[in-house]
Formats: structure tokens, sequence, C-alpha cells
């Protein structure tokens, strides 16, 4: 939690709060990740992890507090200008064209066109999907198949490898390894292993299973009602005291 | 990967350019539904040319260019409307409408030329009209242009007074314009290479696939998704107003009883057959134009065969369904295959 360590933190949350009428959603929030670092968000649903990922994405804006980026104070505007200083979130619906193939997905809005006449230049378009899929060791035989044709676990990997591409700098997954199997879980896990190797990202993973979040996570973050009651290393907590913790609010005194 | 992208953006050269614009074409070309779809319509040329008097021969392909020029034409924009999820039930009428419009024009003393470009802009206009109202205030195409269908009827029988009047006879303009007998065609063939370039090789058509296929993902990627239909319905709208332009002068008058309901659905009908889903999503252009000349072949046929032209419609109805149960059955088919 303490930036002191070396440069300050990629994104900071400072006494962040959020209501919606009545409902207060998030009180004082304080929550930091540095780059390089795998922060574990885990919190019952309704703990406010959807409203804080919204407020870091852009998409509200909080009623107290301060958000920090780099170390410098910033008001998001929106999800675009959020996407601009390099946050980029991956939702569970991922954002993918179905009927078009990978390297246009990778590429979507983002294209590459020949000047003056704008024709697209697929051969380098596809030969950068490549790369980019190499470089993060995701497995997939060709860069011209249909995303529609692809598995889940795939899908997510190249959704991932998507912000990555677009110059993300801070990664926001909101339960990627949901409803995935063993072995797409898998792909993911690596994924995220070889993404935090690189050191340039830092990634803010909410998951509900807390094994996962033990074994792939630096930090965790326990939130309960629009609070962050735990800030841990994950090294110094188990499964057990997690699961005991998130359970312990709804235990019959 | 973060800072390569800043840089490649500068190296374009442009010089492996033709390179990337024939590959575009082989890849429309060599598409399997188009190339199943080329495979029946030569079985059917093949089949009246063998069975009926009169089918191979110049002045009957005539014939049967100025039955599927107009089809094909409007739905070259059908089938970019199609494939971002919307379809414009108003183009036929737009067809007959648009010619009366360039009267309007020239009796007012405009150059053929100025004419032309302004019916045209009045067709952007209702085009444009239709994706506002579609996109903006998030009315159903179907309703949206049903009402502009009606609309559009009404003002071409206003302009008109319900009578045919003559088209412009005279000059290389109207030569270009149909006058030519195969001006009509050689427009037709141009229009769907044309779009059909714009939907596999540029980023407009990348974002009609986008747009049709996923709005949400489309969106949250930063496309500006009401733009794109927008655009399309603008599209469809110009290409039906221009080939009823071509159609009159062709014919050497303007007739309110030419194309309407009937041109639109036949359209809609060589895209659906052509391979394009009717759902958003997929679709070629060539597609539509090859089936425009299937449909153009029985239509044909049958004349020259003596069935008679109700026939044609049953025909057509079996055809759309089939197109429309392959289409959905081959991709599950294919999807699921992998």
């Amino acid at each position: 939690m303490d930036d002191t360590q070396d440069s300050p933190a990629a994104i900071r949350a400072e006494h962040v709060g959020k209501r919606f009428g009545p409902v207060t959603a998030l009180r004082d929030i304080n929550l930091s990740v540095r780059r390089g670092e795998i922060l574990g968000l885990i919190g019952d649903n309704g703990a406010g992890k959807s409203t804080l990922i919204k407020i870091l994405t852009g998409y509200h804006k909080p009623d107290t507090g301060q958000l920090h980026i780099d170390g410098e104070p910033v008001g998001l505007r929106s999800v675009s200008h959020a996407r601009s200083l390099g946050i980029e979130t991956v939702f569970q619906d991922l954002a993918m064209i179905n009927g078009l193939p990978v390297y246009l997905n990778l590429h979507l809005n983002t294209e590459r066109v020949y000047r003056p006449i704008p024709f697209l230049r697929r051969k380098e378009m596809k030969r950068r999907a490549r790369e980019c899929l190499d470089s993060i060791g995701i497995d997939i035989p060709s860069v011209t198949t249909e995303v529609g044709r692809l598995s889940g676990g795939q899908r997510q990997a190249i959704a991932v490898a998507r912000s990555v591409y677009s110059n993300a700098r801070i990664l926001l997954l909101d339960e990627p390894l949901a409803a995935m199997g063993a072995r797409e879980g898998g792909l993911i896990l690596r994924l995220l292993r070889t993404l935090k190797e690189r050191a340039d990202l830092a990634i803010v993973l909410i998951a509900h299973n807390y094994t996962q979040v033990v074994d792939i996570c630096d930090r965790v973050n326990l939130l309960q009602h629009g609070q962050i009651t735990l800030d841990k290393p994950t090294s110094e907590t188990s499964v057990a005291e997690l699961l005991d913790l998130v359970a312990a609010e709804y235990r019959v005194q | 990967m973060t800072g390569t992208r800043a840089a490649s953006t500068v190296d374009s050269s442009g010089r492996d350019g033709r390179d990337g614009i024939g590959r575009l074409v082989a890849d429309g070309l060599l598409r399997r539904r188009e190339l199943s779809i080329a495979l029946v319509t030569i079985v059917l040329a093949l089949y009246f040319a063998l069975t009926t008097n009169g089918f191979a021969d110049s002045s009957n392909y005539h014939i049967i260019a100025q039955y599927f020029a107009p089809w094909a034409i409007i739905a070259a924009g059908e089938v970019m409307l199609l494939i971002c999820g919307e379809i414009d039930l108003s183009a036929g009428y737009m067809f007959t409408l648009a010619p009366f419009v360039l009267a309007v024009f020239v009796n007012n003393g405009a150059p053929l030329i100025v004419a032309l470009a302004g019916a045209l802009i009045v067709c952007a206009c209702v085009g444009v009209a239709n994706g506002l109202i579609v996109t903006v205030l998030k009315m159903p195409s179907f309703i949206t242009t049903l009402g502009m269908f009606f609309l559009l009827w009404g003002v071409a029988l206003l302009l008109s007074g319900g009578s045919p009047v003559h088209a412009p006879e005279r000059g290389a303009l109207v030569a270009v314009l149909g006058g030519w007998q195969w001006a009509e065609l050689c427009w037709a063939i141009g229009i769907v290479v044309v779009m059909q370039v714009v939907l596999s090789g540029t980023r407009f058509g990348v974002y009609t696939f986008a747009v049709g296929g996923n709005p949400t993902a489309a969106s949250e990627a930063g496309i500006r998704t009401r733009r794109i239909k927008t655009a399309c319905f603008a599209l469809t709208s110009v290409l039906a107003g221009f080939a009823g332009i071509l159609d009159g002068i062709r014919v050497g008058s303007f007739d309110p009883t030419n194309g309407g309901a009937n041109y639109m659905f036949l359209a809609v009908a060589s895209a659906v057959i052509g391979g394009t889903a009717l759902l958003g999503g997929s679709g070629t252009v060539v597609g539509a134009l090859i089936g425009a000349i299937a449909l153009g072949i029985v239509h044909e046929g049958f004349t020259l065969a003596g069935i008679n032209a109700n026939a044609f419609n049953a025909v057509l109805g079996i055809a759309v369904l089939a197109a429309m149960m392959l289409n959905i059955y081959l991709g599950r088919f294919s999807r699921a295959g992998t």
C-alpha cells in the first residue's frame, strides 16, 4: 500500500467515496497498484467491486476523494479519457466482434491503412497481430480465424492482448476466470504471469476463486460494505483466512 | 508493443497497395457462398439456353441486364445496411422518386449534371433522415423506413401528378447515364466493384461489420456506430435514387409506377440469395450481384419458356427461403465444425 518503496503507484485511489441516492456504495476507499504488480480485488456480491472498477475506468465520477496516476492527481472525465491515460478494462462480455478475424479484432479502431488512399494494410496487421500474440505467449494457430470460432479462454486471452496492445499501462480485469475450465483458466493465468514479468503494467484482478487469487496475485484487497477491510501481500495470507473473513460477516452470532 | 505503434503509422509507402487491392478482390470473389450461388446461376443459364429459344442471344442478354442492373445497384446499398443490422424498405420508392426530383431541377433550368447532383443530394438527405431517426430516436429501421416508404411514394405521386414524364434525351451525359444500351449494366458492375472494395478493404467496411456483429463492442472500441449506420442509410438512398435515374433515362420516360416495393424486395432478395445475413454481421456486395443475376435469369427464362409471371414469384419465394436456411445452417455447421 505504501508508495515509498520505489516509483509512485501506477494508480492510487485516495479516500474515494460514492453514493447512489440513499445508498452508500463506497466509503473512504484507499487502494493502490504499482507497475509489475497484480492486485487481487475480492469481496462478496454487492460489496462495491464493480462501482470501484467503474470509478477507476472513468465511467462513474467519485463523490469524494481523489485518483492519482503515476503520482499525479487526475479527474477522469470519461471512459475514453481514462483509456487515453492507459487505463484499459477487460469486461466479461469481452467486446469481441465474432464475425471478424482475430487480427481485425486486435486492431479494432486502430486499423493500419495505406496513404493517401486508406485501404487496409491487412498483411501488416496480420504480422503485428502474430507478433502481439507471440510476445505474450498466446497460442492461436491462425490470426485469420474468426473470433466466434475460438474458445472462451482464447477469446479472453485475445481481449487481454488487445488491451495491452493498445497502450494499456493499467489493466483492470473483471472476473476473467469466471465460467472457465481448468485448462482455459490456466491459459489466462499463464498470460497474467507473462504480463507481470514485463514490469510496466499494473493489473487489478477481480476474482471469486481465492485459490487463484493467492496463486497469481502479489497483494489482495478485500472489499466489504464499501470499504477495504484487508490489504495484505498474498504471501502473508491464505485461502482459508480469506474465506474466513468473507464468511465471518454472515456467521450466525 | 507500446512503443512500436506510433512509429509504424508513419511508414506507409503505398508501394504494395496494388497487391493489397488485388488480394481484396480475390478474397471477395473466392468466398465459398458466392461461388456456390455463382454455380447455381451458371447452371440456370445453361438450362434456359438449352431448353428455350432465343435465350443465348445478345439481345436477350440485354433484357436480362435490364432486369438485374437496378436490383444489383439497390442491393449494393442494402447489403451494407443488412450487414450493420438494419434494412431500408424505402429504397424502392427512392428509386421511383429520384427521377422526378431530377425533372424538377431540369424544368427549373438546371443543366443535367447539376440536376443529377441535386437529385442525389436530396436522396442523401432522405437516407440521413432515415439514419438519424433510427440511431438518434432509436426507432427500428423496419418501422422508420416503412414510414419513409409511404412518404416517398406519396411525394413521387404528387410530383408526377400520377403520370409519366419525358426523360432528358440528348447529350453525352444522357448516353453515359443510360442512353447507351449497356450503360446501366456497366454502372451496376462498377458500383458493385467499388462497394465491395469499400466493404472489404477499408476501415468503413470493417466498422460496418463490427457495428452489425456486436454494437456494444463496436462502441466500446470507440467506433461511432451512429455515424456508420447513418452513412449506410445515406449510401443506400443515393444508390437507389441513382438506379432510378439510370432506369428512367434508359426507358426514356420517368414513370411513377416504376420501382416501388417490388424493386426493393428484389434487391433484398438478391442480397439474401447472395449470402447476406438479415441479422447483420456478414455479407458481400459481389454475392448480391450474383443473386440479382440469378433472379434476372430465372425471370427472363420463365418468360421465354412461356411460364406465367406468377410462377416467378413462387420460385423467388422458394429461392429466398432456401438461401436463408442455407446461410443459417451452413453458418452453424462451420462454426460447430472447428
